[in-house]
């Protein structure tokens, strides 16, 4: 199981750095969804089928068709493909990339410092809809609410006269 | 019976029964459909127009592969792979009898849902790249049907889940010994039905390849074998609606004991594949803002009310 955690692993880093590299706007959209496939997978590895399907409906088939469909509408050509390449100029990596790697080396001290266990418990969709509805009942709340409101922007915007 | 849940050898003979009858589905279609609309359908090749199916094959594999020299090549190529992948990988968690299945999993109403969410790509992608307006029209109007009919496939179950207490594809079965859910459930089973249609795009609701308004939609470039796995993944997919629909309300593989478990499944499997060919040879086709504003305004709020009404009855009779 552990090696499966970390082909997913990788899969999702090589995936989202593809993300960031690539030029052509639907093919970074493909590598985003190939990243959060593998992180699908890297729940389900870790005991936790219930979040890695709900990964899977959520992220990987409802947010990113909707950001599909958007890109559809907007029929971007080679004009914008160019227009990232501007952008990834060598130049404009040397300060996020010295920032970053800062960052990772702290990320890394921390990591190895704490005393995991690898053999993880399932939590399974009991145990995770109890605890939506019961400590964390507030949360969910406030989050529908969030929701109601984009829902009802979204209205007010698409209304027509 | 002597197969065990998940060996390779019954996994390969699910994989290739299921193939296999999509691909007869192509033949015995056109030859139900021949029979309702009062006409011949195929009956020259063979026994009764039987290896139709053969030599729709030989012509779909001999036919020139094209891929036209507009189109975003990468996207364009495993965008039918992608339906096809989504919807045989649903069949893992499908119980066809006691004994014989994939995986037994705890998760597996949702695994199917997260797959036919992900097959909502293929027509997508396969509209996006082929760089042409009506494809592309097919297939925005592919992924807003997805999108919207999936909400309401996802909840119309929720009322057999709760029934269970599981998400797991057997227990659902084994739980309607006493019962099949069609009875208390018989709103989220009309729900399910449409937006299994809907999902599956076949007519009534084949919107996205609308021939006579958008030619072909989003398969209009598509030739060759490409376009049969599109054609194939979309039987397959109405085998599996079938399936599921045999599943949740009509108590899978239960029935009197005459008759081995797998082949009640298969029945009742074949009856609902003859309705949905009926419904195609019946029903026309609604226009594209009356199948979305159906959905959302019709079937999202009574999908929620049944949702509701079913777990004030489980509260109130524990």
């Amino acid at each position: 199981m552990i090696a499966l955690f970390y082909i997913a692993g990788a899969i999702a880093v090589i995936a989202t750095v593809a993300v960031i590299l690539q030029t052509n706007i639907v093919h970074g959209l493909l590598y985003l969804i190939l990243s959060l496939l593998a992180v699908a997978v890297i729940f389900y590895v870790l005991g936790a089928p219930f979040a890695a399907v709900l990964e899977a409906i959520v992220y990987a088939g409802a947010i990113m068709v909707l950001f599909l469909f958007v890109i559809m509408m907007l029929n971007l050509g080679q004009h914008t493909r160019d227009q990232e390449r501007d952008w990834l100029s060598p130049r404009g990596w040397i300060a996020p990339s010295i920032m970053a790697a800062i960052l990772l080396g702290q990320l890394l001290t921390v990591l190895s410092s704490i005393d995991y266990d690898l053999v993880p418990e399932q939590v399974g969709v009991m145990e995770v809809s109890a605890l939506l509805f019961g400590p964390y009942v507030l949360a969910v709340e406030l989050a529908s609410i969030l929701l109601l409101a984009g829902l009802v922007a979204a209205y007010h915007l698409a209304k027509t006269k | 019976m002597e197969l065990e849940i998940g060996s390779a050898l019954s996994i390969g003979l699910i994989l290739g029964v299921v193939i296999i009858t999509a691909a007869l589905l192509i033949t015995v279609e056109r030859r139900l459909l021949g029979f309702w609309q009062e006409r011949l359908g195929p009956n020259r090749v063979g026994w009764f127009g039987s290896l139709q199916v053969v030599a729709d094959m030989i012509k779909i594999f001999t036919k020139e592969d094209w891929v036209p020299p507009f189109a975003d090549k990468f996207s364009f190529v495993i965008a039918p792979g992608i339906i096809m992948t989504v919807v045989l990988l649903s069949f893992a968690v499908i119980p066809f009898a006691p004994n014989i299945g994939v995986i037994d999993s705890n998760i597996g109403v949702l695994f199917v849902l997260a797959m036919a969410s992900l097959g909502a790509y293929s027509v997508m992608l396969g509209g996006l790249s082929s760089d042409n307006k009506y494809a592309l029209l097919g297939s925005l109007r592919a992924a807003a049907q997805m999108v919207s009919y999936e909400v309401f496939m996802g909840i119309s179950l929720l009322g057999v889940v709760a029934l269970t207490g599981s998400f797991n594809m057997r227990e659902i079965v084994e739980s309607q010994a006493d019962g099949w859910y069609i009875i208390p459930q018989f709103i989220g089973f009309v729900i399910f039905l449409i937006a299994g249609v809907a999902e599956s795009h076949r007519l009534p609701f084949d919107i996205p390849e609308a021939e006579q308004e958008i030619c072909a939609g989003y398969h209009t470039e598509y030739s060759g074998m490409k376009f049969g796995m599109f054609f194939v993944a979309e039987y397959i997919g109405l085998v599996l609606i079938s399936s599921l629909i045999t599943v949740l309300f009509f108590g899978g593989w239960l029935g009197p004991a005459f008759l081995p478990p797998v082949i009640w499944f298969a029945i009742k499997v074949f009856v609902f594949i003859a309705f949905f060919i009926l419904m195609r040879a019946a029903v026309p086709r609604p226009r594209y803002d009356q199948l979305m504003s159906y959905g959302w305004l019709f079937l999202l709020p009574l999908s929620l009310v049944n949702l509701l009404v079913t777990g004030v009855i489980i509260l109130s009779t524990q």
